[in-house]
């Protein structure tokens, strides 16, 4: 069982997905873990723009990764719409009251999914979509190495996003002290929408990376959102490269409990992994204490 | 240079303050004095555009502020350090005094931010400290800081001293001085009535939402009627 043969490929299969966890829980983490908006339309507003990318695909022939140009910023201006217009509004700031929005959301966004697109799977074909490469002697399909490189990129670049511009520091200074950022001139709600957006953004970047290996159904959302959560904790709330790490533990703890336990019991590894590290280290592996 | 006119504010249904003016001239420190629950912070926290008023008027530099909008007030140049500092516990000390350029003086961050640290040089030391876990001194020094990085035409310190070591507070009111011999106005709101009195030009004293008794610094320290009703000497 613990032939290095079997389970090289079946981390690096861990490695490679988890990434995609990462990418999925990279917005996650910039609305929950910075914002503490507790976001459970995440899932649902992945399955929209997988369906974008879908379509892009279905009507007008564009290669998902070239969707890249598209998605994220049509993905960025939905979240900033929802956050101001929604979300925003009906949440008066109470924890309780964005739970409840954010799931009803969720519930109408999937529902209408389901209405007009009906609960069949699509998928996207591609030339690259079964071919792979070669990592120390390991196959990996193309798209879930390219996806890995993606998350990777885009965990730095979230993470100088937030720490090198001035959006950045007052993204994260609104989180702990919005009368301080009045009084210097931040527009509290301007900030709230942009990183709501920047979020969903992210989740259009995560679609394009993810449609060529993957598929959408008005329901794809719901495999994702449990994890993403499990991640953003399990990185530290608000850290980019602790969702990035966590992600791959989560996929290769996946793989790897899959390989030695059977499919269906592959998960009992993600949550045994994640009690284990929070009872060690509760503020997660990257976070800070509060 | 600062004129406010009969200004009403409060919360809710309850009226706070009940029709106050006061007026400011350049390069002077006003102190504005009064007990607990007067209505200074909420004076202030109108003055920054917090909080919108409900009647009265504020003119800055011979123009009129629009009610409820601190961008504008911070536009026009008044910087509220409020009560209880409000810094960015979670930013460095330098993104906290970065972010006072956010809006006004963006133009001026890098030479603004030096002034800032020649001004507290124990700030320079600890650019790269997370300013929550700072002392209750030097995070004073940040919000002062963060305060001036915005290029203040009016400054507001809402109880700079509170909760500061007898030493602390000293130095506080000295820098307070050291600020305004560069011309800046200073609005002082504070309940250190003596230390307040011996920096400041000119006092208001505030009770119930109104302002009872006003006058040169050394007048009001002076004024027996003063002492007894709310001075507490």
């Amino acid at each position: 069982m613990l032939n290095p043969t079997i389970l090289w490929p079946a981390i690096l299969n861990g490695v490679t997905t988890g990434a995609l966890y990462a990418l999925i829980a990279l917005g996650l983490t910039l609305i929950y873990g910075v914002l503490h908006i507790i976001n459970f339309a995440h899932g649902a507003l992945l399955m929209v723009a997988l369906y974008i990318v879908y379509f892009l695909f279905r009507l007008f022939g564009l290669a998902p990764y070239l969707s890249l140009a598209i998605v994220p910023p049509v993905m960025f201006a939905l979240g900033y719409a929802l956050q101001r217009g929604v979300i925003g509004r009906a949440g008066h700031g109470r924890d309780e009251n964005i739970l409840l929005v954010t799931l009803g959301l969720s519930i109408v966004i999937e529902n209408l999914a389901l209405m007009l697109f009906s609960s069949d799977t699509q998928t996207v074909e591609t030339a690259y979509g079964f071919s792979t490469v070669s990592v120390l002697g390991a196959f990996i399909p193309v798209p879930k190495a390219v996806a890995f490189v993606g998350a990777v990129v885009t965990a730095l670049a979230l993470w100088a996003f937030m720490s090198r511009t001035d959006l950045g520091r007052a993204i994260r200074a609104v989180a702990k002290e919005r009368k301080g950022a009045r009084l210097v001139g931040i527009d509290v709600d301007h900030v709230y929408a942009m990183s709501f957006g920047i979020g969903v953004g992210v989740l259009g970047i995560a679609a394009c990376l993810l449609m060529p290996s993957y598929y959408v159904t008005p329901q794809v959302g719901h495999g994702f959102i449990l994890i993403a959560f499990t991640i953003v904790v399990l990185g530290g709330m608000g850290s980019f490269l602790g969702a990035l790490i966590g992600g791959i533990v989560i996929g290769v703890v996946e793989a790897v409990g899959g390989l030695m336990l059977g499919e269906s019991l592959g998960q009992i590894g993600i949550f045994a992994i994640f009690i284990l590290i929070l009872l060690f280290r509760p503020q997660g592996l990257l976070g800070h204490r509060a | 240079m600062l004129e406010v006119r009969g200004l009403r504010a409060g919360y809710g249904q309850v009226e706070i303050l009940r029709g106050v003016t006061l007026d400011m001239g350049p390069g002077e420190i006003v102190a504005l004095l009064g007990a607990n629950g007067a209505g200074k912070t909420t004076f202030n926290s109108v003055l920054a555009g917090l909080i919108r008023g409900w009647g009265g008027s504020i003119g800055f530099e011979g123009r009129a502020l629009p009610p409820g909008d601190p961008k504008a007030a911070l536009d026009a140049g008044i910087v509220l350090v409020p009560e209880g500092r409000h810094i960015f516990p979670n930013l460095t000390v330098r993104e906290n005094l970065w972010l006072g350029g956010y809006r006004r003086g963006r133009a001026n961050r890098t030479r603004n931010l030096e002034q800032v640290l020649d001004t507290f040089p124990r700030l320079r030391e600890r650019l790269g400290q997370r300013a929550g876990t700072m002392s209750g001194g030097e995070q004073q020094m940040v919000a002062i800081g963060r305060g001036l990085m915005s290029e203040p035409r009016l400054l507001i310190l809402d109880e700079p001293s509170l909760g500061l070591s007898p030493l602390m507070v000293e130095e506080m009111f000295a820098l307070i001085g050291r600020l305004n011999q560069q011309g800046l106005p200073i609005l002082l709101v504070e309940q250190n009535v003596h230390l307040t009195l011996e920096v400041a030009h000119r006092g208001f004293v505030m009770e119930n939402g109104r302002i009872t008794a006003s006058g040169s610094a050394a007048d009001l320290l002076a004024d027996p009627e003063l002492q007894r009703s709310y001075l507490g000497v």
